[in-house]
């Protein structure tokens, strides 16, 4: 029986109308990984938050090392040794490494950034990673950034960590490289928290997991004795179909056809180099490639919001007509009018297609506001729409007119899929439609876009989680570096190989 | 043209060159902070205007004060020259006491307590513009830190109360002392335009160029350096800037948001207000002009924020730059203006002023350019400028 580092018992936290925790029992402790699993708006993060002293709870107590505790501030945190890796880097861009290490620091010595690389040093050697203390932090990679997020915690000389979903923008190299540094910190004797909810992680890296359902505290078990089917089930609260439907293409017919294509960003450094692929109508094809790859550039090529150099090609060709039409030096609003739909979903979810401080029906009409000729807005019909999203997909919102911003992110993503979906597209293309979604929602819209290529509609969905690509694809197209390295068959290739794709080693086989 | 009018033009924007410097320093300090205080021109008035009150109602103040004690003087001069007879005692004790006598005495005795006490003049009005001027950073704070209101709302809200208040109590002190322009700290203003022994006569033109300004100019560069060092190599500094690049990030390595919003914003005010200060007393030798002038220079000086990349070692040539600008329209040569006045279709050469007083906007706007077109991160400002930071917003 390991050591108990930090005991919660009956913690409760309320914003506004909404409970986001209530009755938490958590028990965390020393030489193990614990990880916290639940849906989106299950409270994991508010729960960590309340640890780390972002947030402070309304009732409840908290236990470290077995002395009652109260943390009302991030610096309370650090005092007791509870250092957090937010899901959103709490870095300064810029600042570099080391100056983001030291912030906020209360040291007597006097300020000496080399001292601070040094040690710096020393951490990255004891558990075996690598952070160049004078690197600007806008000049990281995500990886890079985490890496950092992590030592400014044991640079604090933090013994409990809580990792917010520390894997949501790792490749599965960098994540494995993750869970090792992980795996060394907790034979060092540190209470390791992860927060996630990919249940294949869970099951590979934990000891024990901590279940939430919507606030509530639902148990612990430990990991060995888990399975993904159980878990999901102590998760939702009821018994729910794992597997992805997909039924194989009905007569596919050529939507999309880019050849040669392109792009330099607005330094002129090529963002997508020489792109060539169809898409078809009645197929989901899948876009892999570690984020910042060229994903973003080429969904915008297509839909017209990207320029494109000279020699790209890019037609569509609509069902009904045979001849193929160039999308190239088309509107991006003439090219939604043939029917090519985007739904990006940006790390932030809001950044792109959203307005925070609209409500839901208010975002309807964004998309179809030049409709009708009156100087008075038609609400009728796009508060419908939202309703009807609200219902189909279960957005929970207190009303209509609530600001979108004040939602959850799952349901915030819920409302710009599902306004993108009643466009009636003839091409679909979504980027992250599932970043950061819980099971039950991922669920719910993978379902809408098999719905959509049922109907003759060419799906391009951007993904993350390569299992989901698998799973759901029927060809899987993977970008590295702007360049196709790879279009390959979905229900014939494995995890290993698209990885590798990913990375762009595997391109010249 | 000549050195005469060349050292004319160089020491005309050295001296204005400090006012927006002061200002800028100031400003600089509070937008570390992510605050955007578009108040800077109230907060300078309310320098000027407290360091100005401070010292001529401390004037008149004293001067009452003596003609008070003079009176007692003489009343009780008068009485003892009733109250002798009737005892009959001390008859021989006293010659009549002149009420003319003292008075002339309590002139005098004010004279030599201001004469000589400049300085207590000069110690009262810095003391007073520190104090007016982060009165306004405190108003401004706590409306947008604690009450998180618009920041650009308040700021701008601040520059029309600054100046409402200043020109009040101008208009109030120029009544006071007995019409417009009569006001006078003189004594005070000729302390402030003291400038150091020996240096500023040593070496001939170079320390009329250089070194022939009031002290208080010396002390507002060595205010700048001072930024400087604080911001690029201290502790503190480094959380400033956090706190105004990234508050969530800053708030979540335990810096308190909330103080060092309120203590930059204060702190970078009492200095913006030094600005006012300086341009009472030394740029306008001590007198009030309810002609809106440190308005103006409020608005340079936050020009000169953008223009400095928000680096305050920078404003101390970038404010000369500003400064040789504003000044370049009595120095340009005949010619030139000639050529321009044609060229705008200008009848007067004299109503090129005005084109050339949006010089130093000029040269700010293409600083931005050129710094957007360079997209170098380090001379963007603070990210999250502007925005207020609300710790459980979700």
């Amino acid at each position: 029986m390991q050591q108990s580092a930090c005991t919660l018992k009956n913690v409760k936290k309320v914003f506004g109308s909404i409970v986001a925790n209530n009755n938490v029992n958590l028990d965390i402790r020393r030489g193990e990984i614990l990880s916290l699993l639940g849906e989106n708006g299950s409270g994991k993060t508010t729960l960590m938050n309340i640890l780390s002293g972002i947030y402070f709870p309304d009732e409840g107590e908290i236990f470290v090392n077995g002395e009652q505790v109260t943390i009302r501030s991030p610096k309370d945190a650090f005092d007791l040794g509870i250092g957090m890796i937010h899901q959103h880097f709490k870095l300064v861009d810029v600042f570099t490494a080391a100056e983001n290490v030291v912030l906020g620091l209360e040291e007597k010595t006097r300020f000496d950034l080399k001292k601070v690389a040094a040690k710096i040093g020393e951490i990255c050697d004891k558990y075996g990673f690598h952070v160049d203390p004078y690197q600007k932090v806008y000049n990281m990679s995500v990886s890079e950034k985490q890496t950092l997020e992590i030592v400014k915690v044991l640079y604090r000389g933090a013994d409990i960590l809580i990792l917010d979903e520390p894997t949501a923008v790792l490749t599965p190299q960098e994540t494995e490289k993750l869970f090792s540094v992980i795996r060394n910190m907790k034979k060092h004797g540190k209470a390791v928290v992860i927060i996630t909810h990919k249940l294949h992680e869970v099951l590979s890296v934990s000891d024990r997991v901590a279940i939430l359902r919507k606030g509530e505290y639902i148990g612990t078990v430990n990991t060995a004795e888990a399975t993904e089917l159980s878990l999901t089930e102590m998760m939702v609260g009821k018994k729910v179909e794992l597997n992805i439907d997909r039924p194989l293409p009905v007569n596919p017919q050529k939507r999309i056809s880019v050849s040669g294509l392109n792009c330099k960003n607005s330094e002129g450094l090529p963002v997508l180099t020489d792109v060539s692929f169809d898409a078809f109508g009645g197929e989901i094809l899948g876009i892999a490639g570690i984020s910042g790859c060229g994903q973003k550039e080429l969904l915008e090529a297509i839909a017209g919001l990207q320029p494109c150099e000279e020699g790209s090609k890019i037609e569509f060709i609509a069902p009904e007509d045979e001849t193929p039409v160039s999308l190239l030096g088309l509107s991006p609003k003439r090219i939604s009018q043939l029917g090519v739909s985007l739904s990006f979903v940006p790390e932030d979810r809001l950044g792109m297609g959203l307005v925070g401080s609209m409500g839901m029906t208010e975002n309807m009409m964004l998309k179809d506001y030049s409709v009708g000729h009156s100087i008075f807005t038609h609400t009728k019909e796009p508060h419908d729409l939202a309703e009807r999203i609200r219902e189909e997909l279960g957005v929970v919102t207190p009303g209509l007119s609530t600001p979108v911003r004040k939602l959850s992110g799952g349901n915030v993503q819920k409302v710009l899929v599902g306004r993108e979906i009643a466009a009636a597209p003839k091409v679909l293309m979504t980027a992250y439609a599932v970043r950061g979604l819980d099971i039950n929602t991922s669920y719910t819209i993978y379902h809408l876009l098999n719905e959509q290529k049922a109907k003759g509609v060419a799906v391009i969905y951007v993904g993350e989680d390569l299992d989901v690509l698998l799973a759901l694809c029927d060809r899987i197209l993977v970008l590295a570096q702007g360049k196709v390295t790879g279009i390959v068959d979905a229900r014939k290739t494995t995890k290993e190989e698209v990885g590798l794709l990913m990375t762009g080693k595997g391109g010249d086989k | 043209m000549t050195l005469a009018s060349f050292i004319s033009w160089f020491t005309g924007a050295f001296v204005f060159g400090i006012v927006i410097m002061l200002g800028c320093v100031g400003e600089t300090l509070t937008e570390k902070s992510g605050n955007l205080n578009l108040g800077v021109p109230g907060i300078m008035y309310l320098g000027g205007i407290s360091s100005l009150s401070a010292v001529f109602m401390t004037q008149l103040r004293v001067r009452e004060m003596i003609a008070e004690a003079a009176a007692v003087f003489v009343e009780a001069g008068n009485r003892a020259q009733e109250w002798v007879p009737e005892t009959g005692l001390l008859k021989f004790l006293t010659q009549p006491v002149t009420s003319a006598i003292t008075v002339k005495g309590a002139e005098a005795s004010y004279r030599v307590f201001f004469d000589f006490n400049g300085w207590i003049g000069v110690v009262i009005a810095i003391v007073a513009a520190l104090i007016g001027a982060a009165f306004g950073g405190l108003i401004y704070s706590f409306l947008t830190v604690t009450l998180r209101a618009n920041q650009n709302v308040t700021g701008l809200t601040l520059t029309i109360f600054g100046s409402g208040v200043a020109n009040f109590f101008g208009g109030s002190l120029n009544k006071l002392a007995g019409g417009v322009g009569q006001i006078s700290v003189a004594t005070t203003s000729t302390a402030f335009r003291t400038s150091f022994p020996w240096i500023s006569t040593a070496f001939g033109k170079v320390s009329e160029l250089l070194f022939n300004y009031g002290f208080f100019s010396y002390i507002a560069i060595v205010i700048a350096i001072i930024a400087h060092i604080y911001l690029n190599k201290t502790r503190h500094g480094l959380n400033l800037r956090a706190v105004g690049e990234n508050p969530a990030t800053a708030d979540a390595a335990g810096i308190n948001v909330t103080k060092y919003k309120y203590l930059a914003t204060c702190i970078g005010a009492a200095i913006s207000g030094l600005g006012g200060l300086y341009f009472v007393m030394d740029y306008i030798k001590g007198t009030w002009a309810n002609d809106g002038s440190i308005e103006s220079l409020g608005w340079l000086a936050v020009a000169l924020v953008i223009f400095t990349k928000w680096k305050p070692i920078n404003a101390i040539w970038g404010a000369f730059v500003f400064g040789l600008c504003y000044w370049v329209y009595l120095y340009m040569p005949q010619g030139v203006s000639e050529i321009l006045a044609e060229l705008f279709g200008v009848q007067k050469i004299s109503h090129l002023q005005s084109l050339y007083k949006m010089l130093p906007y000029i040269v700010t706007i293409i600083v931005l350019i050129i710094t957007s077109l360079r997209k170098k991160r380090e001379n963007q400002p603070p990210q999250s400028l502007g925005l207020s930071y609300f710790r459980e917003d979700r």
